[in-house]
């Protein structure tokens, strides 16, 4: 088959760089946005770019669709540059935006995204892909926040791209809403497709990418794999009320931090099992027993500690 | 399909048919501003409404040589003209840009200018909507004997009228947010319309803002629209024309302006 040919197993391609920034610059005024930013993006891959608010990634993502031009280094897509036209055929992109014109039918808006593309999509496959067969008859602005976004994303693929970019596609949407659009994502990369997705939720990254890079304050400080990630985050944060004393609670093995909270007390650890059974054999009475991943915030802290 | 890493080798890519893009960006545009009541109110209904109460209730008045009827089709006319081509654009482009829509449309292989064309494109048809209903009012109930030839003029003169207002909107489209834009036009809008002579006619007008209204785009248009009903002030075509043309290239430049400025920040 030809499908066989074209979108081979994601690892066989791994070593195939689809976009690259080169020792990349770029301010807005005294605003460091990238800072000496050096990174590749691999074919058939979901590389995510994770970082807080202002971080730099939708300064990325805007640069590797040449909208944004670097003040120094260089960038490139497919080996050309980002703001060829050439170059945009082969490139879907779901960016942040605030308002999508209203009036317009979803069936419509795909009709006009895929008349840009020369080889899209069929309406109904465009339609299939991003779940919105039962709403493409519809106003834009009759649409939930969820199902817009669910069009945005179904813009992004009309034109069957074989690099996707994703600024942070689940923002604001409920859980329900945003596991649909997670299925359609791995859905793209079940086609061979490499993608590029921004997110400040670790949750996201995890659930999705290859590979993972933490960016902050405009440089990357941490790249790996998500499990890679996360064991230089200290993993899990451990949420507890307990009479056990701080000191005895860091000699415990894969504990990273200990902080009080009001009454009670928040642990990083690596390893969340065997601290549990720890703190169980210390103190039967442990109440209010809360056991999270870790947020992104204690992903930075534990991240820029190891850099330093 | 023979390459087995089409991914990265430069696939032969078919571009895609640019007249058919801008056909649909077009014909969306006007899909877009047609169910959009305001933009249909104030730039159809309310120019009508207008001649419908001062050109067929009060027509058989006389105004200079001509009846009241028929001198309010090119008044009107190039009162909706300009409120088409402003509206559409410049109220369009302000959001687009302010919302994120049009660096959205940037990223995707659209080609820029589909994108302009097809904003001027709306604003000529609904131009040509207001001024043939305007046309079909007057002959029908306003007894306004107008020649087909004359007609025919009157109305690919005031679609040529679109052009400066839709670059004015432009301009303004550059610089005004989504919220400010609709009150930015309407700054410019009604004052220029009433200076230019649009509401009452401007020998009526005191002698200053006739001087002022030299200056004035809607006024150099209507002087030329009025011409084909044998009720312009006799200057000359050039004149108008140019003054047209000028207008213009001015609007253009600020929006080249504005254009550069908004590369630099948001892409």
């Amino acid at each position: 088959m030809v499908t066989a040919q074209i979108f081979p197993i994601r690892n066989e391609r791994a070593h195939e760089q689809v976009a690259q920034f080169e020792s990349v610059s770029k301010s807005f005024g005294a605003v460091h946005a990238l800072t000496d930013f050096t990174f590749s993006v691999r074919a058939g891959q979901l590389t995510a770019l994770l970082g807080p608010n202002g971080a730099g990634k939708t300064t990325a993502i805007k640069l590797l669709l040449g909208l944004l031009r670097p003040a120094a280094g260089k960038v490139s897509v497919f080996g050309g540059n980002p703001s060829d036209t050439a170059t945009h055929m082969r490139v879907g992109a779901m960016l942040q935006v605030g308002r999508v014109p209203e009036t317009l039918r979803v069936r419509e808006h795909l009709d006009l995204f895929s008349s840009y593309y020369p080889r899209p999509l069929r309406m109904a496959e465009a339609l299939a892909i991003a779940g919105i067969e039962d709403i493409a008859n519809r106003k834009f602005g009759d649409l939930s926040g969820g199902q817009k976004q669910r069009v945005l994303f179904a813009l992004a693929i009309c034109g069957d791209p074989d690099l996707l970019f994703l600024d942070e596609p689940t923002v604001g949407l409920d859980v329900e809403a945003r596991h649909l659009l997670w299925q359609e994502i791995r859905a793209m990369l079940g086609r061979g497709k490499t993608v590029v997705l921004t997110t400040h939720y670790l949750e996201e990254a995890d659930a999705l990418a290859d590979r993972v890079a933490v960016i902050n304050k405009g440089s990357i400080i941490a790249e790996g794999t998500p499990a890679e990630i996360k064991a230089r985050t200290g993993g899990k944060r451990i949420r507890c009320v307990t009479q056990v004393s701080h000191s005895l609670i860091r000699a415990i093995p894969g504990v990273v931090e200990v902080q009080s909270d009001r009454d009670a007390l928040i642990i990083q650890t690596t390893d969340a099992e065997g601290v549990l059974r720890a703190l169980f054999s210390l103190d039967l009475r442990i109440s209010n027993l809360e056991v999270t991943s870790a947020g992104l915030e204690e992903a930075f802290l534990a991240l820029t500690r190891n850099d330093s | 399909m023979a390459s087995g890493s089409a991914v990265i080798s430069p696939a032969a890519i078919m571009a895609p048919n640019p007249i058919r893009i801008c056909f649909k960006e077009s014909k969306y545009e006007f899909l877009k501003a047609l169910r959009f009541p305001i933009y249909f109110v104030s730039t159809v209904i309310v120019p009508l409404m207008f001649y419908v109460l001062f050109g067929l209730v009060m027509g058989r008045q006389s105004i200079g040589s001509v009846t009241a009827a028929a001198y309010l089709i090119p008044a009107y006319g190039t009162f909706g003209v300009m409120g088409a081509s402003l509206f559409g654009t410049a109220a369009g482009l302000a959001g687009d840009r302010g919302m994120g829509w049009l660096v959205v449309k940037k990223a995707s292989p659209m080609p820029t200018y589909a994108y302009f064309l097809a904003k001027l494109v709306m604003s000529m048809i609904f131009s040509t909507i207001d001024v043939l209903m305007l046309l079909v009012l007057g002959v029908a109930f306003g007894g306004v004997h107008i020649a087909p030839i004359a007609a025919m003029k009157l109305v690919l003169t005031l679609i040529c009228g679109t052009v400066p207002f839709y670059s004015m909107g432009l301009a303004i489209g550059y610089f005004a947010t989504p919220t400010s834009a609709p009150a930015v036009i309407n700054l410019f809008y009604l004052p220029m319309s009433f200076c230019s002579g649009l509401w009452m006619p401007i020998m009526f007008l005191p002698h200053f803002i006739q001087k002022i209204a030299l200056f004035l785009p809607p006024y150099h248009l209507s002087q030329l629209a009025f011409a084909q009903v044998g009720a312009s002030m006799g200057r000359s075509q050039l004149l108008h024309w140019e003054s047209l043309i000028g207008f213009t290239l001015i609007c253009l430049g600020l929006a080249w302006v504005g254009h550069q400025r908004d590369q630099k920040l948001n892409g």
